[in-house]
């Protein structure tokens, strides 16, 4: 008999026959295409895999938030900030669907808060880019949403119930986000030549970032393989890359504006788009929390806290008087 | 005191009158007045709705998942209490 080797406590043990027939139910499951629901058995990893995405998700949101933000009091219009108001309130309430749906999977709403707070929980690079101006709100909703909804779209049919739910929800309000960036643009596009200069410069900053959202390439992304299996992800990074950038070079001639890319062009043989190679070590640092701006926006983030501190207790202090009362 | 304090709610919308509640989801809420406040803030931004319901999560019974096929087996292999079962009267109108 080989000896015995020390391996991580519990991935040595047999599993008993209830594990066994829990995990062919899940299995079968995910065969047939049907929804894995919070009361289910889950494989571990399955549940670490989603508790990570669909967190990260809920802290791209309210971290999206910021850039936006920023722009609500320099709005060129009353109609233009009760437009940014409703998009950074859509996406308070995306990141609230999303912190219900991971907390489905056992960690506590604090914890997850906890994780963004302490700077341990990634979320999307994107958000650690500066918005320098005005036009950067359109190219932020033309770009930014356009890419999230082409990852978003197929997330709709995750097998986790909760979350492809809550992603239909997302969804069909993203939609809003990414017309009335396009229609920023557009407005500048049309305009004098220094907003159109100004349109094209914000699209030119926010191209590659925008593509590098889908995350690497599929040969450098390694845990991809298993959420397709999983059927979490439906499209490779790659695959929802190629869809985006050929939306976008159709979308761009109505702006009247230019993509930044000498290089893109569809190739007719291969069938696929071809764009210029990706800033790489510049993602993998922005991630790393080298980004322009990473710091000031958890910082933000963590002043917002605890300036809300003081009402988070008091309505708590209010609740629980308002309980004691009704027992008195 | 921390937000850990706060219950879980479940939130259900009614989209219009004539149709019932349906869950939209949950959030966390010190209280109850303050949890139909957070609902229509968080569910109701788009005349979703014209009536809320909220109740604490922990409220809420459920079947046990383990058991859902011996729990819902009895209507299973009884067709007959489905219309389509009656082959003998297709084609006759208005039956």
């Amino acid at each position: 008999m080989a000896p015995t080797t020390p391996q991580e406590p519990g991935l040595n043990a047999v599993p008993s026959y209830e594990e066994e027939q829990a995990q062919a139910r899940f299995d079968a499951l995910i065969d047939k295409d049907s929804r894995v629901e919070p009361r289910d058995w889950m494989p571990a990893p399955y549940r670490k895999t989603l508790t990570r995405q669909v967190s990260q998700h809920a802290h791209s949101e309210i971290i999206g938030m910021q850039p936006e933000a920023n722009w609500i009091t320099r709005a060129p219009s009353l109609k233009r900030k009760s437009i940014l108001m409703a998009k950074v309130q859509d996406e308070a309430g995306h990141g609230l669907y999303l912190y219900s749906a991971a907390e489905t999977l056992g960690t506590p709403r604090d914890e997850l808060n906890e994780q963004l707070l302490t700077g341990r929980a990634k979320y999307s690079s994107i958000f650690n880019y500066p918005a320098r101006s005005w036009a950067d709100m359109g190219a932020i909703g033309w770009l930014v949403d356009g890419a999230a909804i082409a990852n978003q779209v197929p997330l709709c049919r995750a097998s986790y119930g909760p979350y492809g739910r809550a992603m239909v929800r997302i969804c069909k309000e993203e939609s809003f986000h990414q017309r009335q960036g396009f229609e920023i643009l557009l407005s500048l596009s049309r305009g004098t030549e220094a907003q159109k200069k100004m349109a094209q410069d914000a699209v030119n900053r926010f191209y590659e970032p925008s593509l590098m959202m889908f995350g690497p390439p599929d040969d450098q992304s390694p845990n991809s393989k298993q959420s397709m299996a999983w059927n979490i992800k439906r499209f490779s990074n790659d695959e929802l890359r190629q869809r985006f950038v050929g939306m976008i070079a159709e979308q761009v001639k109505v702006l009247g504006l230019t993509l930044p890319d000498p290089e893109l062009r569809f190739d007719e043989e291969k069938k696929q788009w071809i764009h210029k190679d990706l800033n790489w070590d510049e993602f993998m640092a922005v991630i790393k929390g080298n980004g322009p701006v990473n710091a000031q926006r958890l910082e933000r983030r963590r002043e917002a806290h605890r300036e809300g501190a003081w009402v988070r207790e008091a309505a708590a202090a209010y609740a629980a008087k308002q309980a004691q009362s009704e027992v008195a | 005191m921390s937000q850990s304090n706060w219950p879980l709610w479940e939130v259900f919308v009614r989209s219009s009158r004539g149709l019932s509640h349906v869950h939209a989801g949950s959030l966390h809420a010190p209280d109850a007045e303050m949890a139909v406040r957070n609902a229509r803030d968080l569910y109701t931004r788009r005349n979703e709705g014209v009536s809320l319901w909220v109740v604490k999560s922990s409220d809420i019974i459920s079947s046990d998942p383990d058991e859902k096929d011996a729990f819902f087996e009895s209507p299973q292999g009884k067709d007959y209490r489905h219309a389509t079962y009656y082959k003998a009267s297709e084609g006759v109108k208005h039956l």
